[in-house]
């Protein structure tokens, strides 16, 4: 299934040389958050001779403690967008529409310009932000929760459409912010609040597969599943959103990637014993590797003239 | 298009999307439902001629969230409805409000509740003016009584719109949106290029030099956790609110010497208006008072009219939404009569004749 | 020499970064931070170990890691 291919250019850590280390301590400076708490002391930070720093915050990633609980992986995921808006120069023309569930706060993390949207509508919020401005990157951040049941219509137009935008999507099985109720994705079997006897088919439903569905839609350029629950899964998972983000910019389609993620507190798992879950539990349900990779240029023929397909109704005002 | 001062034939609705063009409008986000078509028809081929944006949405739900997030561009974008459709648009709505992001929002709205049906009615006139949606807030409402009124109040909409950074609704219902009347289209946008540049949502780079420092990375939202910032927040909001008691319009008729004064709104108040005028010429004292703005709602020039000695019959296509408005307004010095006009009906000026005089008799 | 620099008042002591270090030197101390947690740390004795893999920075969820890493002379590090 992984194919994979177009092995990313830029290593799986950003090559972090001087000039990303002086942005980040002015960061620190100006951040609200940092107000609020201070940016902590480091014990050594100074610089050896012939040392250099291979692995620091991204610029877009803000210097403050995240509300997540510890071992939650939407750390990892918002470092690795804040990173890739970063490598990629896109954090000063980017419009994020956020979502609701834990990542609700992702403007207080991710430093781009953003919009709150309601539950599940942030396909639909981002691809009036995109025809608004088509000259902006757009990119949409949402849980399972949120994705693949309040806001299944939304997610499933806005990449039959094509929009232009990208879905990161944080599989984690539970409705987290809530109190780990029972979500579309959860498990058969697993226990969550609102199935306290485990999840049953024959009641409850099967577990949805959102990569598989995505990938069957006209509109989605690029489409993969990746996992935060190993190194070498996260560094997978980090080129697949590098696809997902390209298949943006370069205008060939809806992205989307989908990030098999841990919850460790509504799991009842310690941090590393919830990981092991991804790996033996999840992983087999929810196949790793691309789904949908779609290469070359997809203009639709319709009223609209080449480039303001993608090009929205803002010119550069 | 017509030139300058030249008449052109259209539909309400079609004198909406026109409003809307003409006003900037470059967002259209629409969903099918009867009897608002036209809009989104309209849309879906001219707004291109403009270099704007039309989607079918797959939902009103889908539809409002779009404009919320063409709106928080600083984009003047538009959706448009029906009763039933309004009902699913209202979380956007509610979310715009909260997160002072402006947009047009068009109810052309037909007979409920429920599915109702498809002719005219006035029975959204609590939901469009009491919000709509969840929490504390309030709409701007404009309400057209002919199709010229209708593109006038879309042209402006957009503008309040702006200015107030809020959510604007038009209520019309199925006689003004499907009524074919000459109107006058005016020359020239007033959208501004510089429109919202200080809450615009569109790149912490935007507008800089290369090399230059990203600003601060704006944010909008409607979720206020911290100690007291809701409360700011809707303080903000209610002051929002007081501003636009300024913007209150409404026409008055023959209330001068009137003994009776009929309050109705939209195209009823339009009929109404005729009963009043054919009442006249046999002699009685009777006037019209038809607010233009639903919210705010023209309660001290009602007050003043309580205060002159007048009464009230207030004539809805509803069973009763306006008229707590009214006695409100005149609750110092008078009550208001009411006479109901079911929806399913198209009432004509002599349905109001006989309610009128009736009231008119009554001491 | 690589080495890591642990920011102490952002760990969360989830312990994630123990299981993939390739030298195993990352432990839990028990030192508590302000919000509560014993932070991870390296001995040490240990440092001199690393070998700037940033397999513990790629996992942690907190961007509490940051990797320095010798220059090596012959080839790219």
């Amino acid at each position: 299934m992984a194919k994979a291919k177009s092995a990313a250019k830029a290593a799986p850590a950003p090559k972090a040389g001087a000039p990303k280390a002086a942005v980040k301590k002015t960061a620190a400076k100006k951040t609200a958050a940092s107000k609020v708490a201070p940016a902590p002391k480091k014990t050594v930070a100074k610089a050896a001779e012939n040392e250099e720093l291979v692995f620091t915050r991204p610029a877009a990633l803000a210097d403050r403690a995240t509300h997540y609980c510890p071992g939650c992986h939407h750390g990892i995921a918002h470092r690795m967008v804040a990173e890739l808006l970063d490598e990629m120069d896109l954090a000063g023309r980017t419009v994020a529409a956020s979502a609701i569930g834990c990542s609700v706060f992702l403007y207080n993390y991710i430093k781009v310009d953003t919009v709150e949207s309601p539950h599940g509508r942030a396909p639909a919020v981002a691809t009036g932000i995109k025809r608004a401005r088509g000259d902006k990157f757009v990119f949409t951040y949402q849980g399972d929760g949120d994705l693949a049941s309040i806001g299944m219509a939304e997610i499933m137009h806005a990449a039959n459409r094509g929009e232009r935008i990208t879905v990161v999507f944080v599989n984690n099985t539970v409705y987290g912010m809530t109190g780990g109720q029972m979500a579309p994705t959860t498990l058969i079997g697993q226990k969550t609040t609102t199935c306290p006897g485990g999840r049953c088919k024959d009641r409850e439903g099967a577990p949805i597969r959102m990569a598989e569905i995505i990938a069957q839609l006209g509109g989605t350029a690029f489409c993969a599943r990746g996992s935060l629950d190993s190194v070498k899964n996260i560094r997978q998972a980090k080129k697949y959103m590098r696809q997902a983000f390209e298949a943006q910019t370069k205008g060939l389609g809806f992205g989307f990637v989908e990030l098999l993620s841990g919850c460790p507190t509504n799991w009842r798992l310690s941090p590393v014993a919830a990981n092991k879950r991804i790996t033996d539990e999840m992983i087999p349900y929810f196949p790793l590797g691309v789904y949908k990779e779609l290469e070359g240029d997809a203009t639709c023929g319709s009223l609209i003239a080449p480039g303001t397909a993608a090009g929205g109704a803002g010119e550069g005002k | 298009m017509a030139g300058k001062n030249e008449l052109t034939f259209v539909k309400g609705n079609e004198a909406i999307a026109m409003g809307a063009l003409d006003a900037g409008c470059l967002c259209f986000f629409g969903y099918p439902i009867t009897p608002q078509n036209d809009i989104p028809e309209y849309m879906s081929k001219a707004i291109y001629e403009v270099g704007g944006e039309f989607v079918q949405a797959e939902s009103e739900v889908a539809a409002a969230n779009m404009l919320l997030g063409a709106g928080a561009c600083g984009v003047r974008a538009m959706t448009s409805s029906s009763s039933p459709g309004m009902s699913l648009k209202q979380e956007a709505i509610s979310y715009m409000a909260g997160s002072d992001i402006p947009a047009v929002i068009v109810n052309v709205s037909r007979g409920g509740p429920g599915l109702g049906d498809i002719g005219p009615s006035q029975g959204d006139y609590f939901q469009s003016t009491r919000g709509g949606g969840h929490g504390d807030y309030r709409l701007l409402v404009l309400a057209p009584s002919s199709a010229q009124e209708a593109y006038d109040m879309t042209h402006k909409a957009f503008d309040l719109a702006f200015a107030y950074r809020s959510p604007v609704l038009i209520l019309g219902d199925a006689i003004v949106g499907q009524m074919k009347e000459p109107i006058r289209r005016r020359q020239g946008t007033t959208a501004a290029s510089n429109e919202g540049a200080q809450w615009r949502l569109e790149g912490t780079a935007a507008g800089l030099k290369p090399g230059k420092k990203p600003r601060e990375h704006r944010i909008l939202k409607s979720l206020f956790l911290s100690d007291g910032e809701l409360a700011g927040q809707n303080q903000k909001l209610q002051a929002k609110y007081e501003a636009w008691k300024d913007l209150v319009e409404f026409e008055t008729f023959e209330v001068k010497d009137a003994e009776l004064v009929v309050v109705a709104f939209g195209s009823i108040g339009r009929i109404a208006k005729n009963a009043v005028r054919a009442l006249r010429k046999k002699g009685k004292k009777v006037g019209l008072f038809r607010p233009k703005t639903l919210y705010p709602f023209p309660e001290k020039a009602l007050a003043k009219l309580a205060k002159e000695g007048k009464r009230f019959l207030t004539i809805e296509h509803n069973l009763g939404q306006m008229v707590e408005d009214v006695r409100l307004s005149v609750r110092k010095h008078a009550d208001s009569e009411l006479f109901c006009v079911y929806p399913g009906n198209m009432p004509s000026p002599d349905d109001f004749e006989a309610p009128i005089l009736r009231a008119l008799g009554r001491k | 020499m690589s080495r890591i620099v642990v920011t102490e008042e952002r760990c969360k002591g989830c312990l994630l970064c123990t299981t993939v270090c390739p030298v195993s030197i990352i432990r839990q101390s028990e030192r508590i931070n302000q919000q509560g947690y014993k932070v991870a740390e390296v001995g040490a004795d240990d440092m001199g170990k690393c070998t700037g893999c940033t397999s513990c920075a790629t996992i942690c969820p907190d961007m509490a890691i940051e990797v320095w890493r010798t220059k090596k002379s012959k080839k790219a590090a």
